[in-house]
């Protein structure tokens, strides 16, 4: 069948085709976009102390918000969503570099933490999450008697 | 449809800039699209503050610049990394038929956005037909 469609309700419409193949070359840069940023994310550095931990993630454009933070035991996990910065519909894309949707990232700690004394700070699109050894866990110095 | 906006080639560079410090320099990730009568583009620099970010516009060369201020902890070592901390830096020609008196650039949470109004030969314009 030959499928009319140049022409739109308002008869002969040159763009529609253009439009069409727009729609069809974002859903392309879409499916591309997904598998070139193939790595996990967010991107995460760590630091260590005597009896604590910090764990950095670059989540730029997302607020604390937009995140989810879990611990437990020693795993920490950090879910959210990365929206696109517009509305595939109403823009021509040129470039989409950055990374969007929904991510969940687990990061195994070196030791238990404790679930209270956690402290989250998110800035400039940096989150950093600093974490405690419990006092239980923590090496203990253990005193050698001279026989 | 015209591409608005070209891009330097190269990645991450690392120099010299200025001082002493010896920092990397990172290209930004960015997202360029066009409305009808905008041509926005969004770049991600994070651990860069509102503050920090420098857009200068030369003839029709437009040039992003991020420094980053990492909150490196005190009292830690850092045992594990998967990106690295710096400056960012990104080049675009822009072509002519954008207004350049009238770009418009906002920063939060580690994201420029730019908003580059078309010029007005630019824009779609409707022709009216007339009845002979």
């Amino acid at each position: 069948m030959l499928a009319p469609t140049t022409y739109g309700p308002r008869g002969w419409d040159p763009f529609t085709d253009m439009r069409r193949l727009q729609a069809e070359m974002n859903r392309l840069f879409e499916d591309t976009g997904s598998l070139r940023t193939g790595r996990v994310y967010p991107p995460v550095n760590v630091w260590l102390g005597d009896n604590s931990i910090v764990v950095a993630a670059e989540m730029p454009g997302l607020s604390h918000e937009d995140i989810e933070l879990t611990v437990q035991d020693d795993t920490l996990t950090i879910r959210g969503e990365r929206p696109l910065a517009a509305d595939d519909n109403q823009v021509a894309w040129h470039r989409r570099e950055r990374m969007t949707g929904s991510f969940a990232r687990t990061v195994e700690l070196p030791f238990r933490v404790d679930p209270d004394k956690v402290e989250a700070r998110f800035q400039n699109g940096v989150l950093a999450v600093e974490m405690q050894r419990p006092e239980q866990d923590r090496p203990r110095r253990i005193a050698i008697n001279a026989s | 449809m015209a591409q608005n906006l070209t891009t330097t080639t190269g990645g991450e560079v690392e120099r010299l800039n200025g001082e002493n410090a010896r920092r990397p320099i990172y290209r930004p990730a960015t997202d360029i699209f066009e409305t009808d009568d905008h041509v926005v583009l969004v770049a991600d620099m994070p651990g860069v503050g509102p503050d920090d970010v420098e857009v200068t516009l030369e003839r029709r060369v437009l040039t992003i610049r991020g420094y980053a201020h990492p909150p490196a902890p005190e009292g830690y070592r850092q045992v594990y990394g998967e990106y690295g901390t710096g400056d960012y830096e990104r080049v675009f020609t822009l072509t002519d038929d954008i207004d350049q008196d009238d770009i418009r650039a906002t920063t939060g949470h580690g994201v420029l956005r730019l908003e580059l109004p078309k010029a007005a030969s630019a824009k779609p314009r409707r022709i009216e037909v007339k009845a002979a």
